[in-house]
């Protein structure tokens, strides 16, 4: 039983010119209940066009060209304005980019979180204002009532995004899409935030899907992971599998300019670390073919002519890429 | 032999009001002391609020300290003034995180890398623009990309703007604040080689802030970790990554993700 | 709190300075009221001497200066030469009509302004808001006076309205009713000139304010969370955008006495316009020392309420303001 099931999603932007540029093309990929799905993606891969377009947040100029999103059985991009405005933040939860100015200014933590409550929920004050205590108590360990009473301005990151994944749970949503939630953050921060996240699936049995760029983080705590580059899925499977043996030339060749593990040999300090060659393609000239093509090491000829299809290598686990077609 | 910068005893207090805490005077640095040798890296590492930028403000002498001594060759830059601090200056120079912010977007990228020339006056117009093309070129921005303006490049792009604006003025020492944590992870790749290369080429002295100790371990001939404006532990790289002795350093590795195993922590939440 | 006290504080001063340059200005004048009588050849020298020693005219700067400060902490404003009568009733008559036509007028272009601006930078860049801006644009550009001058031409050809003055002849002998009508027939074109000249840059910072907030990241993950529509634009956008418009608000109430020169001596309105005016050409000094301070009093007491709102709405304020 699936939660959320994207089908075919196709999404493009459009400059005032007429031009298109495709930011997402043909992505499928599902859900479950209780399932962290982590999205591996780098700059201009789309990731952010996926967290807007599933609730159908993206900017003026971006269109949903084709596809459907399946949660919990209705098509998101069918629904009626406020049947979707009760599912934004109701249903599915949303931490968007930038933490520090996702908060308004001049408004307390504590009335930011109960909008949300209200905007919801018909609860009356008293009982809003107890659930806005008791989110805040969730997140924070200590000092709950004090930052209620703050401005976002008084709070380092590390607390403001603790605030925006509270406002994110804060009417039990089953899924959580966060975008780089720890993107800012320091190392322990982000420590906290990720056993934070767990913590919530577990009392909750929240869904997430995870979108970062740093595949590391996935580790230990994605249950599958998707890759996305060029707005397209380049692969998707279980998280040991993916990052200890990728298939997809991208992955394998992303994963490997990392740099070595801290606890292996150190001779190899400063040494060159791999490289992908070549930039990412500019989506605007609508190139045939892989869109990987030109940087991978492993092409063929075919890759040149022929978009690759989802080919399944092994239980839960799909390649996009004609090495592994037919 | 003479390390390229000795800092001792420094310390730098801010007045009430910016402390988000308290209203009190706050101690951004508390006596910090380090050396840096000629041609190598430095990695200064620590949470956010340990003190890592405002150090590197005042080695760049962009904030004066409120007590203690930068020795760069042997002159304290803390001391001097400013006529005399404007011929230091080129020596030692920053590279900012968030190339976005750092770099006036409206500018091209060729005017990005000339203006320090400008400032300082150094050769005449059309040299600039040779030298600035020159510099481009180290740093592997390809030439029709010049004329673009910052904003229209990528992340690592601009990054690369950044580092050939900071070589300019052929300097010294430096520092590189965060310098990678905003790009992603196969550009931070391509950069890292690019500053490897530059150290080999033009023998740049790094000091190079970041709270990432893969990074670090890779990049890295010593490590100083701060905590609360004071240098915690400091030491060759393979000591602190295989022997650290102090808490805060011990926190910092233990909460970097790694790919083998979760970390820990995460294991027994 | 020792924030407020300190712009009060300020503000105190600020008039003290004015009140001494203005002081000054009209004193080092060339000429005083008694020039013209004594171009009389019918009023002997001595006389005039005498009224100028009457009116302490021959003494030194500084003994006037101080003389006159300690006639203000009596609450007396001076003396007119013209209208041979203690200054300050004066001044609260026209000022008292002055401020008939500014409060009308400023509540007019605000109530106008917000709903405009709003609805502009909601369908920024579209046709709609293209209309505004270039009307906005073209009333800007259109000097108070021109306006004034216009309204009073469409008076004159349709008499639809009375083309000047405050009340009719016979205003005395009409009912409380009647009275009523009277005076609101005659406010209404230079209410209307008023509150033209003010509209424009209103609705154009209005909307520069909240279309700026309305792109801001918070914005966006408010509805991201199902903030229903209403209350993202009131509740989260209008409060955002407030800053600016609060100080605006302030200048608004600061130009209550001062921004009504113009269309008053066109519309022959018996405000403080006109009597400044006359004053300062007949040298009539305690007349324009007593209304250039009142004017100051109220743009400074207009800012200083503006920084009290300021400090009230927005949090950042606050915090910065104690931390100093």
């Amino acid at each position: 039983m699936t939660l959320l099931e994207v089908c075919n999603l196709s999404v493009a932007y459009f400059a005032r010119s007429g031009e298109s540029c495709p930011a997402l093309a043909g992505v499928n990929f599902q859900v479950g209940p209780g399932e962290i799905l982590g999205v591996l993606g780098e700059s201009g891969s789309g990731k952010s066009t996926l967290a807007a377009a599933l609730l159908r947040l993206l900017p003026s100029n971006g269109i949903i060209e084709q596809g459907c999103v399946l949660f919990e059985g209705k098509n998101l991009l069918e629904a009626a304005p406020e049947g979707l405005r009760k599912i934004r933040g109701g249903r599915i939860g949303l931490i968007l980019q930038e933490p520090s100015s996702s908060l308004h200014p001049t408004m307390r933590i504590d009335q930011q979180v109960a909008d949300i409550v209200a905007a919801h929920k018909s609860l009356d004050r008293r009982a809003i204002t107890e659930r806005t205590n008791q989110l805040l108590a969730s997140v924070f360990a200590v000092d709950a009532e004090r930052i209620g009473r703050s401005y976002p301005h008084e709070l380092s990151g590390g607390q403001r995004q603790r605030v925006l994944i509270a406002q994110a749970v804060a009417c039990g949503p089953s899924l959580v899409v966060a975008d780089e939630p720890t993107a800012s953050l320091d190392p322990t921060t982000q420590l906290e935030i990720l056993q934070l996240f767990r913590k919530l699936r577990q009392t909750l049995r929240l869904a997430m899907i995870f979108i970062t760029h740093n595949p590391a983080l996935l580790a230990g705590f994605a249950d599958r992971v998707l890759v996305l580059y060029a707005g397209r899925v380049a692969e998707i499977g279980p998280t040991p599998q993916m990052l200890s043996s990728p298939r997809h030339p991208y992955t394998e060749a992303l994963l490997r300019c990392l740099p070595a593990h801290l606890d292996s040999d150190h001779g190899a300090r400063k040494s060159r670390l791999n490289v992908i060659s070549g930039d990412p393609p500019d989506l605007a000239l609508h190139a045939k073919g892989c869109q990987f093509e030109p940087r991978c090491g492993a092409r063929m000829e075919v890759c040149k002519a022929n978009e690759p299809m989802a080919a399944t290598v092994s239980e839960l686990h799909e390649v996009s890429c004609l090495k592994f077609a037919g | 032999m003479e390390p390229l910068l000795k800092v001792e005893n420094l310390v730098k207090r801010y007045a009430a009001g910016r402390s988000r805490a308290s209203g009190h005077k706050f101690a951004a640095l508390d006596g910090v002391s380090l050396s840096i040798a000629p041609q190598t890296t430095l990695a200064l590492m620590g949470e956010s609020g340990s003190g890592k930028s405002t150090l590197a403000l005042c080695i760049a002498c962009l904030e004066r300290p409120t007590s203690g001594s930068i020795s760069f060759e042997g002159i304290d830059v803390a001391a001097l003034e400013e006529t005399q601090l404007r011929v230091m200056r080129p020596q030692i120079q920053l590279v900012f995180q968030d190339p976005a912010s750092s770099l006036n977007p409206r500018w091209s990228a060729l005017d990005l890398v000339r203006e320090p020339l400008f400032v300082q006056r150094r050769f005449r117009q059309p040299e600039r623009e040779h030298k600035a093309l020159e510099l481009l070129d180290r740093v592997a921005l390809p030439r029709k990309l010049a004329g673009r303006r910052a904003d229209e490049l990528s992340g690592g792009q601009k990054q690369r703007v950044a580092i050939a604006r900071a070589l300019a003025l052929e300097p010294k020492l430096m520092l590189l604040d965060e310098a990678l944590s905003a790009l992603d992870c196969s550009v931070q790749a391509q950069i890292s080689n690019l500053l490897v290369d530059l150290q080999s080429s033009l023998g740049l002295t790094y000091l190079f802030i970041t709270h990432d100790f893969a990074m670090a371990a890779h990049l890295a001939d010593q490590i100083a970790v701060m905590e609360r404006g004071r240098i915690v532990e400091s030491g060759p790289a393979e000591k602190i990554l295989c022997a650290p002795s102090h808490d805060a350093t011990r926190a910092l590795l233990a909460s970097t993700p790694r790919f083998t195993e979760t970390p820990s922590v995460l294991v027994n939440a | 709190m020792r924030y407020l006290l300190r712009r009060t504080l300020h503000a105190v001063f600020l008039l003290f300075g004015v009140s001494l340059l203005t002081f000054l200005f009209s004193a080092l004048t060339p000429g005083n009221y008694f020039d013209e009588m004594r171009l009389n050849p019918q009023i002997a020298p001595e006389t005039v001497a005498a009224l100028r020693a009457q009116y302490q005219l021959d003494r030194p700067l500084p003994v006037r200066y101080l003389h006159w400060l300690n006639a203000v902490a009596h609450g007396e404003l001076g003396f007119s030469f013209a209208y041979n009568g203690p200054v300050g009733p004066l001044l609260w008559v026209r000022a008292r009509n002055t401020l008939l036509l500014t409060m009308a007028a400023t509540l007019i272009a605000w109530l106008l302004a917000l709903p405009l601006g709003i609805w502009s930078a909601a369908r920024f860049g579209r046709t709609l808001d293209r209309v505004l801006s270039w009307t906005t644009a073209t009333l800007l550009v259109v000097p108070d006076l021109v306006l004034a001058l216009g309204l009073l031409i469409v008076a004159v050809r349709t008499g639809w309205f009375p083309t000047g003055g405050m009340v009719s002849v016979g205003f005395e002998g009409l009912s409380s009713l009647q009275k009523f009508q009277d005076l609101a027939m005659h406010m209404v074109l230079p209410v209307f000139a008023l509150a033209l000249a003010a509209l424009p840059t209103l609705v154009r910072h209005v909307r520069a304010s909240v279309a700026e907030v309305l792109d801001a990241p918070f914005l966006r993950a408010a509805r991201s969370h199902g903030i229903p529509d209403r209350k993202l634009l009131f509740g989260y956008a209008l409060r955002a955008a407030a800053n600016p418009l609060i100080s605006l608000f302030g200048f608004s109430l600061g130009a209550l006495l001062s921004g009504s020169l113009l269309v008053e001596v066109v519309m022959s309105w018996p405000g403080l316009g006109p009597l400044l005016l006359e004053a300062i050409l007949a040298r009539d000094l305690y007349v324009v020392i007593g209304g250039v301070l009142l004017s100051m009093i109220f743009l400074v007491g207009g800012n200083l309420f503006a920084d009290v709102l300021l400090y009230w709405a927005d949090p950042r304020i606050r915090i910065a303001a104690s931390a100093k």
